[in-house]
């Protein structure tokens, strides 16, 4: 933790940050974004949720419709511009915007892009080191955990010491490393439906590193890696966990892990 | 060399059914990324070199006209014969115009990547000629008739047990055991120095070119270039325009990127500069040095958006770092150039068309782009490729339509929403009693591979919406 949210009693205010949900949470997995928001909000954070987002636009940008990319990139950062942070709990949507924006917007569009790249992160990023305050300690059942680096929040983001940190000083949990923890697990967005085989196949990897850590609940910051994993897992019969890292450390287990029954 | 990239998913799906070759892959993508690290680590200066070494390819690509003219000049100063092919088919005649100007029979031919993007063995061949490949590994590819699986490493993808029988059945020299690897290096080593000593024309590659002095650098970790380019009367050196950098030190710069991230190691056993022919007082070394500098689109690359590619070492380090090779292996790829270097090179070498699934064979996961000695950004070329076939409407039609229907969906967030939200409710009523589903309509690629988990009771938006509601009539009340 950071000087910033060392002296948690007298917050000397409260920012204003705006929370984009991401497309995959606001489908599949709705208790994440109520977790995010909080999260947020026991951090310090007057949080606000822009009603008109909806797609940060990477699928038409990794599928080469830069188009398509671009509408949806100035629609959203209509949506974020006014607050004093951005955050997302997903790598991959927090480095699109951070990242690719301004790499794919020209003009008075780009300036608007690096205004909002440089107040976007990705939550535990947030959490860890720009939130006012500390969060409250929770308590988790579960103490075996593995820690899922999505590829865009590790390399993009540098988003990797924060989670581990977090679940530790908010659960109590120190994470069980994998051997391989930079290696993709393959789901990519469209590469998971285009290359089905090819994907499958490094989530197995990914899947037998998680095994061979003996860990029973595995934890990520992107919806996506973690929907594959859990769906590839279930295919293969495998009685893995797969949840959120901001499930955890909200405290609140009560959603039925991805994949599994209600 | 016969491209076979139009049929990358199934090549994929064959050298994944080899359970035993795919095992093999995932120990050496385990291994090879730790003995890079190992050896960048102990390299203090990498990041300046890196940086370094950056500036000065840019530089050189920016006069690349320039250098060349000056490397020319200097390796015609040192007696070289220097020639220009604009296409593959041009250098292989000019090859063969120079071998059977000397009535050579049999060709001693180092590993060059650029004679396999020409397909010059093959080409030789056809004219009669005896081409044995010496490095060894190249030797126990073009023995077994394969083609390589990696630009360093081109038997990479065979055992020890493969080597072991291929050499038992094509070297006639009686009983014997070759039980250790060691046996099987010492039976290629005495069956080529026959060759060696037999050729009339040595083949070789080089990795850079020095325009200040004119020579051509190589580098090995056999030693077979130099018994190329000494022991047979004529030598001829084929590479690429863009191998060319102004300065020795700045080739002994990139030398200390290169083979780092190559093997590991800080340098190879042997570095070479080739000058020129035999000088009166040399005792020995070539009669006659060819020097063959390919284009084959570099110039159009050059003047494109994807101009970087240019700076590649051919370390293999993206190679090495991906893990669709590591599941595919290098044939799925289908030509010369494997791995996220080959997926940007092969389109460009050859066609979009031909090799439309490799820009797709990537997650973007950036593993590529981060252990990049020359710091080229793949993912993004790889990207930017997409995007031409968005464009050029090479991508499948129901692809198309589904991203333009979700782009065009997307901008519409109150019908957005609206859809979603059924689309969740009608999704969660199918997956409820599992918490997943089985089969998915338009998303057979998922399910052919995965369970769907099955979504929350609504999506966040209509959940939130409801939340906002009850407050707000809670408050009236």
């Amino acid at each position: 933790m950071n000087d910033v949210s060392s002296d948690q009693s007298v917050p000397s205010e409260r920012p204003t940050v705006a929370l984009f949900i991401t497309c995959l949470v606001d489908l599949f997995r709705p208790s994440v974004g109520f977790a995010s928001l909080s999260l947020l909000q026991r951090a310090g954070c007057e949080v606000v949720i822009p009603g008109q987002q909806t797609c940060c636009g990477q699928p038409a940008y990794n599928s080469g419709d830069y188009r398509g990319a671009r509408a949806l990139a100035r629609q959203t950062l209509k949506q974020l511009e006014a607050a004093d942070y951005v955050v997302v709990p997903s790598g991959s949507c927090a480095g699109m915007i951070s990242e690719h924006y301004p790499r794919l917007l020209e003009g008075p569009w780009r300036e608007r892009a690096l205004a909002v790249a440089a107040k976007t992160y990705e939550l535990n990023a947030f959490l860890h080191s720009v939130a006012p305050a500390r969060l409250p300690v929770v308590k988790v059942k579960t103490d075996s955990v593995a820690y899922h680096d999505g590829c865009a929040g590790l390399r993009e983001l540098h988003v990797r010491k924060q989670p581990r940190e977090l679940l530790h000083s908010v659960c109590g949990i120190t994470v069980k490393e994998l051997q391989q923890p930079e290696v993709c697990c393959g789901f990519g967005g469209t590469f998971c439906a285009k290359m089905p085989q090819i994907s499958a196949r490094m989530a197995d990897n990914k899947l037998k590193d998680v095994q061979a850590s003996q860990a029973q609940l595995l934890c990520g910051g992107d919806m996506g890696c973690l929907l594959s994993l859990a769906g590839r897992a279930s295919r293969n019969g495998q009685p893995i966990e797969v949840r959120h890292v901001a499930e955890l450390l909200s405290g609140d287990l009560s959603a039925p892990a991805i994949g599994k029954d209600t | 060399m016969e491209q076979k990239s139009d049929t990358f998913l199934a090549n994929a799906a064959t050298a994944m059914n080899d359970t035993a070759a795919a095992q093999r892959r995932d120990i050496m993508a385990a291994f090879t990324p730790i003995i890079r690290q190992q050896s960048i680590d102990g390299f203090s200066s990498y990041e300046p070199t890196r940086k370094h070494l950056k500036r000065v390819r840019q530089h050189t690509l920016n006069h690349l006209a320039h250098y060349l003219a000056e490397f020319e000049t200097q390796a015609l100063a040192n007696g070289n014969h220097v020639h220009f092919a604009r296409t593959p088919q041009e250098l292989n005649s000019t090859v063969l115009d120079i071998c059977q100007q000397h009535s050579a029979r049999r060709i001693a031919k180092g590993k060059s990547m650029v004679t396999e993007e020409t397909g010059l063995t093959a080409e030789l061949e056809k004219a009669g000629l005896q081409v044995i490949e010496t490095d060894l590994g190249e030797y126990i590819v073009q023995q077994a008739g394969e083609t390589p699986s990696h630009i360093v490493g081109p038997a990479l993808h065979k055992s020890a047990d493969d080597v072991r029988q291929l050499f038992l059945d094509i070297h006639p020299l009686g009983e014997r055991e070759l039980e250790h690897t060691s046996d099987m290096v010492a039976e290629a080593r005495e069956v080529l120095r026959t060759h060696f000593l037999q050729a009339e024309v040595g083949i070789i590659g080089a990795n850079a070119l020095i325009a200040e002095n004119g020579y051509a650098m190589l580098v090995t970790n056999e030693g077979n270039g130099d018994l190329c380019a000494n022991l047979p009367p004529v030598l001829v050196i084929c590479t690429t325009i863009d191998r060319v950098l102004p300065r020795a030190e700045d080739a002994t710069a990139m030398l200390r990127l290169l083979v780092r991230s190559a093997t590991g190691q800080p340098q190879t056993c042997y570095t070479s500069f080739y000058s020129g022919p035999r000088r009166a007082q040399d005792q020995d070394g070539p009669v006659e040095v060819h020097i063959v500098l390919l284009d084959n689109e570099r110039s159009d690359i050059l003047d494109s958006e994807y101009r970087g590619i240019l700076e590649c070492l051919r370390c293999g380090a993206c190679l090495n770092h991906c893990p669709i090779y590591q599941s595919v292996g290098g044939h799925a790829y289908g030509w010369v150039y494997q791995g996220p270097m080959g997926s940007v090179l092969t389109p460009l070498l050859t066609s979009l068309e031909q090799s439309a699934a490799l820009p797709n064979a990537c997650t973007a996961c950036g593993r590529c782009e981060e252990v990049c000695p020359a710091d080229i950004p793949l993912p993004a070329m790889l990207r930017d490729l997409r995007a031409r076939e968005y464009t050029e409407k090479l991508t499948p039609a129901r692809w198309r339509f589904g991203i333009a229907a979700h782009a065009w969906l997307a901008q519409r967030p109150r019908l957005y929403h609206s859809l979603s939200g059924i689309a969740v409710k009608l999704l969660r009523l199918l997956g409820r009693r599992k918490g997943y589903l089985r089969h998915l309509p338009f998303a057979g690629g998922w399910s052919s591979q995965r369970d769907f988990p099955a979504p929350q009771a609504a999506t966040f938006m209509q959940q939130l919406h409801d939340k906002q509601r009850r407050e707000r009539q809670r408050h009236e009340h």
